[in-house]
């Protein structure tokens, strides 16, 4: 039942943390309409800021901060460079331009930081465990991810919902040419949800920094996984992504988890063990087939699409 | 080599049907004929085994063409077919059955079989949703080739010995073996012409180009595009035979999504919906990458800058470029 119940926030950990991603990518996608390959190298180059910056300034938390306004930034300028050009361009001029920026952030990365990666450090108060359960010890920085993401999630609520920016964000979802035909400086708009998906991306990758190594594609698999989400979601539609990537998130520990036990009770070992891998890494893309067979628009259709 | 040089075609006179497209298609095959002549002449066998390497994938690239471009099915899981042809050869391979009699048509086979599951499921969602729902379903063969422990799993599996026809020709035959794939790729740009131009092939664009017209016309378009769907997987599926017949080696990488990624590439940089397109963007694809990558360490500073310029300044990719064909 611990075992479960640690699992199960393993799960919500994982969620929150593709949430994150899901968020930029959903807005970039429902406003741009833009299909963005390159969203995993801005979580990639969150996360190699976050560690520069934070050995430079022997601080954790500093080098958070710096990494978050850096990676907006990149973005930006990025966006007001090249990636504005391809709104309004099919989908396949998309996925062939930001793959190409995929291709040139890693290669980047690599010139500037090396191929052998990196890693960043939490401050050792973070290293500590918790008693979460009687009996049950879970990682404290786990817990900080969790309840940092989850703030971050209520303030894009209310950046969304209550502010005139993410009325305009919402007027923008749903038609851009009535927007932009009002007078709204659309350019600007749209450099600005760039700047914050990526801000969120790039968060993403800082937070999951001191979890996993940081190395050159990073950003690729967890990239996909941050497509299922949106896809899973309803395309253009937060809420969607929120309750998809929890859906996600689970669906992975969980496979991950029980999957090759639930197999051993009817195979063998090692053919357990070896279909169980299997079987738990395509879980997510499995949830995601089902859902878009039963509802190929996914959850929560974003309206007036 | 003498090649067909491309005619400047002025304004006011021409070569009659030789338009520039035709020049250039003239002489990417003359090239691509004479590529073995070069490679025995100067030794070269690099410049072989990187020609067969775009050969094969043009076959691949093809395929995607003929539901990308005609059918507009974006699909971005197309490797996955790439990996089942492969693996198909593969695991017969080791399993001690090495009749090409039996592996090819098992490896097409296999792959229009996986096409018919994928096409069936996936062809209800439409834009976007198709294009991430072949993802999921390439994602899951690629996590089932890793888990394919007795196969080599992760790390991949050697193929020591290449398929065997009996006499009827030597696959270890470098040269031989070229020409094969060669020959399979024309009669592939020669099929997908004919599918085109067929009575199918203008309801799969049709469809297209819209689809409740289709319907309201009384065409049953769902199964005319699981049709070509799936004929485009078991054309991709033999590209994966051929593949594996020529790396002697099976990986899941060569399923990972940045590999569909490479095959759309393609398609997009040669020109959707013409006919040699897409093995003018495999080749253009493959040589660039092999050139930048002789020129610097870090060629895909190079490359991918310029694929984003592709994509925001070229409509219709080099074929649009030659033909000044706007739109696509």
């Amino acid at each position: 039942m611990l075992y479960f119940f640690e699992q199960f926030l393993n799960g919500i950990q994982l969620g929150m943390l593709l949430f994150l991603l899901a968020a930029g990518l959903t807005l970039i996608f429902g406003i741009m309409d833009l299909v963005n390959l390159a969203h995993g190298s801005l979580y990639m180059l969150g996360a190699y800021f976050a560690a520069t910056f934070a050995e430079w300034t022997d601080s954790f938390l500093l080098g958070a901060i710096l990494a978050l306004a850096a990676t907006a930034v990149t973005a930006m300028a990025l966006e007001v460079i090249a990636v504005r050009r391809l709104y309004g361009r099919s989908h396949l001029d998309h996925v062939l331009g930001t793959f190409g920026l995929l291709l040139f952030f890693n290669e980047l990365v690599r010139l500037i930081w090396g191929p052998a990666g990196m890693t960043l450090s939490l401050p050792p108060e973070m290293l500590n465990a918790v008693e979460v359960l009687p009996g049950l010890f879970y990682p404290l920085y786990r817990l900080v991810i969790i309840g940092v993401t989850l703030g971050v999630a209520v303030l894009l609520y209310l950046l969304v919902m209550r502010t005139r920016l993410g009325m305009l964000i919402r007027a923008g979802a749903s038609n851009r040419e009535m927007v932009g035909a009002l007078g709204v400086n659309i350019k600007l708009l749209y450099t600005m949800v760039f700047g914050l998906g990526a801000a969120l991306a790039g968060f993403a990758g800082l937070m999951q920094a001191p979890i996993l190594t940081v190395q050159i594609g990073m950003g690729e698999n967890i990239l996909i996984a941050a497509f299922v989400v949106v896809t899973i979601g309803g395309i253009g539609s937060i809420r969607g992504a929120f309750v998809a990537a929890l859906l996600v998130g689970l669906a992975d520990t969980v496979g991950r988890t029980f999957a090759p036990d639930l197999l051993h009770t009817f195979l063998s070992e090692s053919a357990s063990s070896s279909l169980g891998r299997a079987l738990s890494s395509m879980m997510i893309y499995l949830v995601m087939a089902i859902v878009l067979i039963a509802r190929p628009e996914g959850l929560f259709p974003a309206a007036g699409k | 080599m003498t090649v067909a040089s491309k005619p400047p075609v002025k304004p006011g006179w021409s070569f009659g049907v030789i338009t520039p497209r035709v020049g250039l298609n003239i002489a990417v095959i003359a090239t691509l004929a004479a590529v073995p002549v070069y490679a025995a002449l100067t030794g070269n066998t690099f410049a072989l085994t990187l020609f067969t390497r775009v050969v094969i994938l043009a076959i691949a690239a093809l395929s995607l063409n003929l539901i990308m471009g005609f059918g507009g099915m974006v699909s971005f899981g197309h490797a996955a077919y790439l990996g089942i042809g492969g693996y198909a050869i593969g695991i017969l391979a080791k399993e001690g059955i090495g009749s090409g009699f039996v592996q090819w048509p098992v490896a097409i086979g296999t792959a229009a079989l996986y096409a018919l599951v994928v096409g069936a499921l996936s062809l209800r969602t439409r834009g976007v949703y198709f294009i991430m729902i072949t993802l999921a379903f390439a994602q899951m063969i690629y996590y089932v080739a890793i888990g394919l422990d007795r196969y080599g799993g992760d790390d991949g599996l050697t193929i020591y010995h290449r398929s065997q026809f009996d006499g009827l020709i030597d696959l270890s035959n470098r040269t031989a073996f070229y020409y094969l794939c060669f020959g399979l790729l024309l009669v592939g740009i020669y099929l997908v012409w004919r599918i085109v131009n067929s009575r199918f092939g203008m309801v799969i664009q049709g469809a297209r180009s819209n689809e409740r017209r289709m319907r309201a016309i009384g065409f049953p378009t769902f199964r005319y595009r699981l049709v070509c769907f799936v004929i485009a997987g078991a054309m991709c599926g033999l590209a994966g035979a051929l593949l594996a017949n020529h790396t002697d080696f099976i990986s899941p990488a060569m399923m990972h999504w940045t590999r569909s990624g490479d095959l759309i590439v393609m398609v997009v940089l040669g020109g959707m919906q013409a006919m040699f397109g897409p093995l003018i963007g495999a080749l253009t694809f493959l040589i660039l990458e092999e050139g930048l990558s002789r020129l610097t360490e870090y060629s895909n500073l190079i490359l991918g800058p310029l694929l984003l310029v592709v994509a925001i300044s070229i409509r219709g990719g080099i074929d649009g470029l030659i033909t000044g064909r706007r739109g696509g």
